[in-house]
Parts: C-alpha cells; structure tokens; sequence
C-alpha cells in the first residue's frame, strides 16, 4: 500500500534529541501529531465510544507496523472474531489474512461469554498472560493490541481481582518491551468506562464523533503522552479505503512563495480584463454570482483552459454529478469528458452533508495529495454554509486556501450568492482572503435579463473596471463590447436597442448635414447668379456709360471745332487760341 | 481435543450400570503448581469422588507446558473447569473452593 506524501511537517517539529524512543504508527497524521510515533516499549491506550474508529486505529498501527516498519503484532481480540477482523480491515484495503498466513500478525481471539461462566474461589488472568505470551512468541512480535480489553469487566466476576491483574498485565507487557495499544470504551466521567486511564500512564489518546448540523465528523486528540511533546489539537479524521487519514494543518504562517506566472481563464476576453494576461498561478479566485448567472460555465472554462495547458485539475462539485456537468457544458462547447478520459480532470462530486466539514476538508487534502494537480475547483463553496456555522467555515477554507497556496496551486472557487443579498459580499465572510473576485450578475430591465461580469478586486495587477455583458454561446462564453453611450451603460435588448437607436441617430444626423450642403450649395449658385446678373448689368451700365461719354466727347469736340471757327470768323485774339490749343491736348 | 496430553491424569473407570449419556468429561486449566492450581485440582477431585463416583473423566492441563491449548478452549482465568458432557458446556474460574458454587455451576445440585 502506498500511501501518498504530502509534506505537511511542521517546521518546528525539534530533532529527536534523546527523545523517548517512538514506534511509528505509519499512520502519517498520528506520526506528526505525536512527533514520532506511540512510546516505544510502553502502552497506549485508545479510549472512545461505540463506533468511534478505536479498534481500526488499533489494527491500522499493528498492520502498518508489521508492512512498514517489520515489527510483527499480535491482535488479541475481546470483541470480534478473526474473521470479522479480516473482513473489517479488507474493507480499508489491508490484507489481514495473508499477513496473518505469513506469519506477520496473529489474531487471536478471546471468546468470553458471562452466562457461561460461575465464579468459584480465587482466580488470576494466568491462562491470559500465557496465551498473549504464546502469541507473541510464536512470530517475535513487538506490538501487541488488546481490544477491549474492558470487556472482561462487564463477563467476569470481581472487579478489584481484575483491576490488580491489568495491572500486572501492563507491567508485564512493558517488561516483555512491546508496544502495546489498549483500546477502552468512553465513559461518562472517565476517559474509560472502567478507568483503565489509571494503569496505562505514558500515552491515551482521545478519539470521538461529533454531530455538528446531523452530520458525524470523527476526531482525535491525544489527551496525554509522558515524556514527549504532542499536538494537542482535536484533529479530524477519516476513514476511508486507505485506512486512517489524519492530515493536520499546522501551517498558520503566511509565508508560501509567490509566482508571478500568469495562467488563463479560458475566456480571452476575460484576460484582457484582467490586464491581459489571467489570472496569478497560485492565487485564490472566486467567482461568484446569483443563481443562473453562469458561474459554473466560468468554471469549467478555466479547467478546460488547464487541461489544455496539460496542467491536472481536480473540479469538487457539491451541486451537480460529473455525468450532468459534462453534459451542461458541452453545450456551450466545453467538452470535458475529454479531459477527464486523458486523465487531466478528475471529477469530484459529493452532497455537502454527506459529511462534515472537517471530513471535506480532509477528504480534498487526500485527494489533492494523491493527484497533484496544479488548479483545483471548488464549486460551491458557500454550500458548506449548509453545514456548519459562518466562523466555522471560514476557518477551514482558510486552512484549506493556505495549505494550496504553499502547494502553488490555483484555486478557484465558485460562490452562490443569493439573489436577494448585495452580491459585493460574499457569504461566507472569506472575501478577505480571495486574490481574484470575478461578480457575475444579472441586470434586469425592460423585461428581461441578461448577464454582466465585472471584476471586483484582482490583487497586483491593473484590471478593466467596468461592467461588460457576456453572453453563452454554443462555443462558450463571450463577453460582448462594452456599450457606453449617452443613455448609460446597457445591457441585452437595451444595448442593441441602444445601438439601433444610435444608428437611427447617426443616419438623421447624416441626412441633416447633407441637407446643409445642399441648402449651402444652393445658396452659394443663388448668389453665383446674383453676381452674374449685377456683373451683367452693371456691363450693361458700364457700357452705356462709356457711350456716354464718347458722344458728350464727340460734341464736346464738335463745340470746340466750332467755337474756332466762330474766332476765326470773329478774329478773336492770340489768347483765345491758346486757350483752345490747351483744352485740346487734354 | 486430538492431542491430548497425560499429563496430571486421573481416569476413572465408568461402571457398566451407567448410562453413557450421563457420562461426564470434565477438564481443569491450571498454570503450575501454585497454591490456586493445587487447591482446585484438590477441590475437583473430592467433589468428583463424591457426587460422580465413576461416571467421570477429569483431565488436568497445566498451560505453562502446554500454552497452546489456551485459545482452543478460551481460557483466560486459571484455574478454569470446563464440563465439556454432559451439555450444555460450562465454565467454573476460581480455585473451586466454593464448593456450593462447583456443584450449582455444575449442575450437580438445584440451586
């Protein structure tokens, strides 16, 4: 069984300087929270109620112990038969039957029926400690598991005999240097139902179910552990096909490497908002909107523009199957399928409250760790609101966004706002900790609607601030030309309407300046003519002026002529003549 | 049991006016000579020589030589006395020195 890393250890975890000596459980969660495994040597005692997850722990570290680590184990089973063992641990992927056959485990199984059993006189558990030892010698084994070993109190009689031979049986187990995991029932003031707690000092650990909104989520605390430092967190855990999970996020500290690589939202357009270039490798999107605003089409965009990249995706759907989100988008033209057969999507769809918060969480951890994928989808976020309380559900997306974030891992959430809220706040309070918010909204008006898109914040980097409307096509998402024009920003039928209006305009506006022209044109031959006909009359004047004159000229001439000869047939003097020479040459 | 040791045995013979139904077998886990061990293999005897005088077979199995035998009969307290026959099987843990408890565990008096 491989069992896949993710390389969660804390920073501070301090080198084993001359540290108790530790049994790794294999159990990687447990290992860290323990710093290094159960005491070595010692006993442990798991206590928990009913169906709390104690005996698969228990069986988990004797399996884990024997196929990892070479330390064989003896099971001693007060509750269950061997077979139901077997069957239990097949259905968390171990092979209990072929270890047992090869000689790495023993079960052993301890049949204690009350009503068969009269007490008479004295008696010691020295056929127990027989048996155990037998066991344990026959495979060399160094760790031993005893579930439950409480049970022996509820079948036999004489409880202080019992007590005083548990007693002497940890002690032994110690002397014997195996590390022994006691497994106990809960009780209601003790630890354990028959406080066992009190003979089993070095290490107990806690675990419990807990029914937060009808939902159950499984946790581990470790209540004591001598001689060794250990989270002292409640940790969640699950269990699932590959056993245990436990994954404690232990990093608070803000302190991942940045990129400053830029990755595509798979709508060029949307890009170009986003100053042309997408979106920041590892940053935190959201995308966010009322119902039917397409939040979900944006999403399968941004995988489809991944696994064109050859980048893996995981896609968490809480709201739709795989099958359906294949379907819808293949009628905008997504065709994901594709992706998921080459291997590059995987498609994870649950209801929210199959599970708890912390169990999703959990849950998407494994899987991311055992993918790797570089984006990660989320679709909707906000349906965790259905499960837990606001804080609650702030802490863990925040927990899950650091653990991406120091993974480099583009996240992109999906977060359904509804219609009736302000759609600027999202709710679930973690608009703090998104780096890119896309809003995605309906605008209605004159009896329809249509979608808009703005980006509402995008962190480091200059991005368009304006609203644009985006339609669905059956090759995606376009987000249309932005119309700004004397009526506002519009939007669907009021756009176009807007645009026809304009063009009505433009066409009058047109029609008027060539009625100008011509009007000018006119005028201007108007005057033309009027020019022409004062040009033609003032010829005519001019003409008849000239005329004039020549003939006032001609009898001016003749006068003279005559008023000579009038002198001559007068004799009129020298100066007369003179005058007359003169005017002449004028 | 097919390997049965011989160990601490004591057989007794049944006489031929028993009815074999009512033929008793009975077994005894102990773990050394301790005083608990001795004292119940003590007890078993008298009551056997008293209330089942031979209709019975009593074997006495020490675990510490034979630890194996252990898990096949469920064995965790010592002593522990196993009525295999007459049915249905019983179980009788303690040194047997309460011998009215033996004899009710056994069947062998009305409560």
């Amino acid at each position: 069984m491989t069992k896949a890393k993710i390389n969660l250890k804390p920073k501070s975890m301090p080198e084993n300087r001359r540290q108790l000596p530790k049994a790794l459980t294999g159990i990687e969660g447990l290992d860290i929270i323990t710093n290094g495994g159960l005491p070595k040597g010692r006993a442990t005692l798991i206590c928990g109620g009913t169906g709390t997850g104690k005996t698969l722990l228990a069986m988990e570290f004797l399996l884990r112990g024997a196929m990892q680590y070479n330390e064989p184990g003896v099971f001693m089973a007060f509750e269950e038969s061997t077979n139901d063992l077997i069957t239990n641990v097949v259905s968390i992927g171990f092979d209990l039957d072929g270890l047992i056959a090869s000689k790495k485990i023993v079960v052993d199984f301890v049949y204690i029926d009350q009503y068969e059993i009269v007490e008479a006189g004295e008696y010691n558990l020295d056929a127990l400690f027989i048996r155990l030892g037998a066991a344990i010698d026959s495979i060399g084994a160094k760790r031993v598991v005893l579930d439950t070993i409480e049970s022996l109190f509820s079948n036999l009689p004489n409880p202080a005999v019992l007590r005083a031979e548990l007693r002497r049986l940890f002690r032994w187990l110690k002397e014997k240097g195996v590390t022994a995991v006691i497994t106990g029932e809960g009780g209601t003031d003790t630890l354990s139902r028959h406080g066992i707690e009190e003979y089993v000092s070095d290490c107990v650990i806690n675990v419990t179910v807990s029914i937060e909104e009808r939902v159950a989520s499984r946790r581990l605390r470790i209540v004591k552990y001598r001689g060794s430092s250990h989270g002292s967190n409640d940790y969640p855990f699950v269990i699932d096909g590959d056993g245990i999970s436990l994954i404690p996020v232990t990093s608070a500290r803000l302190e991942h490497k940045v990129s400053y690589t830029r990755v595509s939202s798979g709508i060029q357009r949307l890009d170009a908002m986003l100053g042309g270039n997408g979106f920041f490798e590892d940053s935190v999107i959201m995308i966010s909107g009322s119902p039917g605003t397409g939040k979900t089409t944006f999403l399968a965009h941004f995988a489809d523009a991944a696994c064109r990249r050859n980048e893996r995706v995981v896609y968490f759907s809480f709201e739709e199957s795989s099958d359906q989100i294949i379907r819808n988008m293949r009628s905008v033209g997504l065709n994901l399928d594709h992706w998921v057969k080459k291997g590059l999507l995987v498609m994870e769809c649950r209801r929210i409250t199959q599970y708890g918060l912390d169990m999703h969480l959990l849950l998407a951890q494994k899987l991311i760790a055992e993918y790797t994928p570089k984006v990660v989808i989320m679709d909707p976020v906000t349906s965790f609101d259905d499960i837990a309380n606001t804080s609650d559900v702030k802490r863990i997306v925040m927990k899950f966004v650091d653990l991406m974030k120091s993974l480099g891992i583009t996240i992109v959430f999906g977060s359904l706002t509804p219609s009736e809220v302000q759609s600027e706040s999202s709710s679930i309070n973690i608009s703090s900790i998104i780096d890119s918010w896309i809003l995605l909204r309906d605008l209605e008006s004159n009896g329809e609607r249509s979608r808009a898109i703005y980006v509402l914040k995008s962190r480091g980097m200059s991005h368009s601030n304006q609203v644009r409307e985006f339609l669905m096509t059956d090759h995606g998402i376009e987000i249309c030309d932005v119309y700004i024009g004397t009526g506002g920003v519009a939007t669907g039928g009021a756009r176009l309407n807007m645009l026809a209006q304009e063009k009505a305009l433009g066409l009058k506006l047109q029609e008027e300046i060539e009625l100008r022209q011509f009007d000018l044109e006119n005028k201007r031959s108007i005057l033309d003519s009027r020019i022409a006909a004062m040009r033609a009359e003032f010829a005519a004047q001019e003409a008849s002026n000239l005329k004039m004159i020549a003939q006032e000229k001609t009898r001016q001439a003749q006068l003279s002529t005559d008023r000579t000869a009038m002198g001559k047939i007068r004799n009129v003097d020298e100066n007369n003549t003179h005058v007359k020479v003169k005017r002449k040459s004028t | 049991m097919s390997d049965k040791p011989i160990d601490l045995r004591v057989h007794k013979k049944t006489g031929p006016e028993d009815d074999p139904s009512k033929k008793w077998i009975l077994r005894l886990y102990v773990a050394g000579s301790t005083i608990h061990s001795m004292t119940a293999i003590a007890n078993i005897k008298k009551i056997c020589e008293e209330k089942l005088d031979g209709r019975y077979v009593l074997e006495v199995i020490d675990l510490y030589q034979q630890p194996h035998l252990a898990a096949g009969d469920q064995i965790i307290a010592i002593p522990t006395l196993i009525r295999e026959l007459p049915p249905p099987l019983r179980r009788i843990i303690g040194d047997l020195s309460d011998t009215e408890k033996v004899l009710v565990g056994l069947d062998l008096k009305p409560l």
